[in-house]
């Protein structure tokens, strides 16, 4: 784990396959900045609250993953995370 | 080219209103996501990083242009306006949205398209040359063979869940394999025997991934006739002892070295032997019938084409360079197969904007009988040029930016999407491949023709074992890393790669990359390629230059 690394809960989101990632309270977010952010002795409890609701969850594949913040950003820690959260590094040009 | 029956068209209908309520129950909760992701796949659709992903199979990679079109509408309409061709002559869409997914499938199959099997442990897409039925170096078209594999393959009720996914390349050119047909769960290369008769010679157990091979020689000439017999057998061998308990070990090619080439034919003709009175010998007519639908177009006389296109090639240098890289002999007189690049330097290779899709297929219907082919070099072919109308149709690829000169040279570079948008990927794959495009195309045309090949991660979509110069992204403790590969081939002297050493960090991949080409610069003699170089040299002087000090 990295060092001063917490966990947040992400997943796609079902209708469009969007990176969603848990805010709380049942909700889900497309930006990375409104996740919930907890320790890691409380990313169990956070992953079984994200996945609790009335069916179809709004998110499939729902996972833990490392993230730090930065100031006011939350930013997450592998390079593949980082790539769900703001896109691919190579946006699509036409001369 | 193959057009549907009444029941092709009834049974695509059929599957697309079974898929628009699969999704409906799923978005309303009465599917779970392990329920339902079988279904998907069965479609074509994938999840991914950033949206779900679409593949749409190109049967052998022959596109009419009201095909193309509709690929561009699907790319403006249900995407961010672009596709991305891929190694396995098909189209995939990284940017799609589950609930649109029904109608996309149903707008697709208003032209004979669809995405099944393109994923799962079954039949994939049928490749081929892409420039079957026009070059002039091949025995007979390969394509009614391949459709004729296409149906019976199609949802083949004995071998829809087969151990692993099966892959099958046909080629019709002796000579010249421009299907990678070794590197194919099962390699047909069409054949004359002594007697002068047609038939196939049979490859199987080639594949790449983490345990790349060759595929080894099955039968040395199977007659047409026996063609589907002899295929079900081989299938029938596989689903039997193929392992299940392994997904690293389901690969017929695993089977293929665990039993030996021997005891597997053994296998294979046993279970020919014993079944081939099951009414798949291919009747004549059958054959015939859909030979026909790959009947020539009626070319114009072009005789004079020749001197029209000579007097223009003297004149502009560019042209004559884009005609030098990007045409191929065509076996009629006065026209030309003609490749368009779709890797533009720096820009990431493969991807097509729905603009230019429609350019290429107005192009089509101007100037190629309305067809265009997929390679599974990523690029695009119009099979049926006249030469005489060469000039225009560059300059006007030229206006939509497909007008690059480089087929077949350094920044012709097969890249699959790596990490940035590929959930099973290690590392990107993209930005290495433009960040190389955009160095080497300078230098392009002293070099030579040149393979460089990249993936971005052990799946080897991007086929980087059999680049003259692999590349194989890795992840290492969180940091990017190339694994790189020298001396592979995919064409009739398929090789694969040898890994050279230590894998170099992102940065340095540019730097390694010139470093092995100034070495082969160096060291090679007259007009020889990389790989011939390579195999006269050895690995010794490559490795010392790429990990030279500095």
């Amino acid at each position: 784990m990295t060092e001063n690394a917490q966990k947040l809960a992400t997943g796609n989101r079902l209708r469009d396959g969007v990176p969603v990632y848990f805010a709380g309270a049942g909700t889900w977010s497309p930006k990375v900045n409104d996740a919930v952010l907890v320790e890691a002795d409380a990313a169990e409890a956070l992953l079984e609250e994200a996945q609790t609701g009335e069916k179809p969850l709004p998110a499939v594949g729902v996972e833990l993953i490392e993230a730090v913040r930065e100031g006011k950003r939350i930013v997450p820690v592998t390079l593949r995370e980082k790539i769900r959260a703001f896109g691919p590094t190579t946006p699509f040009r036409i001369s | 080219m193959y057009r549907y029956d009444e029941f092709d068209r009834r049974f695509l209908d059929e599957r697309v209103a079974q898929y628009r309520g699969q999704v409906a129950r799923r978005l309303s909760g009465q599917l779970t996501e392990d329920e339902f992701r079988p279904l998907r796949l069965m479609n074509g659709l994938y999840l991914q990083l950033h949206a779900y992903m679409l593949r749409v199979s190109i049967p052998y990679g022959t596109l009419s242009s009201d095909q193309l079109r509709m690929l561009a509408h699907v790319a403006r309409t249900y995407d961010k306006g672009y596709g991305h061709f891929t190694t396995r002559q098909n189209i995939q869409y990284n940017w799609i949205k589950l609930e649109e997914s029904p109608e996309i499938l149903a707008d697709l199959a208003t032209v004979e398209m669809h995405g099944i099997q393109t994923s799962g442990n079954s039949f994939r897409n049928i490749t081929t040359d892409p420039f079957a039925g026009v070059t002039e170096d091949e025995i007979e078209d390969p394509r009614p063979w391949c459709e004729i594999i296409r149906q019976w393959s199609a949802l083949h009720p004995e071998f829809s869940f087969l151990p692993r996914k099966f892959k099958i390349a046909v080629s019709a050119a002796a000579k010249h394999d421009r299907a990678a047909v070794k590197m194919h769960d099962l390699g047909l290369y069409l054949r004359r025997n002594e007697a002068g008769e047609v038939g196939f010679q049979v490859l199987i157990g080639g594949g790449l991934g983490r345990t790349p091979y060759l595929g080894l020689a099955l039968r040395e000439f199977l007659p047409k006739r026996d063609l589907l017999a002899y295929l079900e057998a081989a299938l029938r061998v596989y689903n039997q002892y193929g392992r299940r308990d392994n997904i690293f070990k389901a690969r017929i090619k695993i089977l293929v070295h665990a039993l030996g080439i021997e005891k597997l034919r053994e296998e294979v003709e046993a279970e020919f032997d014993a079944s081939s009175k099951d009414g798949l010998e291919l009747p004549e007519a059958a054959v015939d019938a859909i030979t026909k639908q790959f009947t020539p177009p009626s070319y114009a006389d072009a005789a004079g084409d020749d001197a029209i296109l000579q007097r223009i090639l003297a004149a502009d240098p560019l042209f004559a360079r884009w005609v030098k890289n990007n045409t191929h002999a065509h076996k009629v007189p006065g026209h030309a197969i003609v490749s368009i690049s779709l890797k533009p330097p720096g820009r990431p290779p493969g991807d097509c904007s729905a603009s230019q899709m429609e350019a290429i297929a107005a192009l089509a219907d101007e100037l190629s009988f309305g067809e265009i082919r997929v390679t599974h070099e990523q690029n695009l072919v119009l099979p049926h040029v006249r030469k005489a109308a060469l000039h225009e149709l560059w300059l006007r690829l030229a206006e939509a930016g497909l007008g690059s000169a480089n087929i077949g040279l350094a920044s012709d570079i097969i890249a699959c999407p790596g990490l940035d948008y590929c959930g099973l990927a290690t590392a990107r794959s993209i930005p290495i491949a433009q960040v190389l495009g955009e160095r080497l195309a300078a230098r392009e045309e002293a070099i030579g023709k040149l393979a460089i090949k990249i993936s971005g991660c052990i799946n080897a979509c991007g086929h980087h074992h059999v680049g003259h110069i692999g590349i194989l992204g890795l992840d290492k403790n969180g940091e990017e890393f190339y694994q790189i590969t020298i001396g592979g081939s995919d064409d009739e002297h398929a090789a694969i790669g040898a890994v050279a050493g230590p894998a170099v960090a992102a940065k340095d991949v540019p730097r390694a990359v010139d470093r092995l080409i100034d070495a082969y610069l160096h060291l090679r003699r007259g007009d020889e390629r990389f790989p011939e170089t390579y195999r006269r040299v050895g690995m010794n002087p490559f490795k010392e230059a790429l990990y030279a000090a500095g």
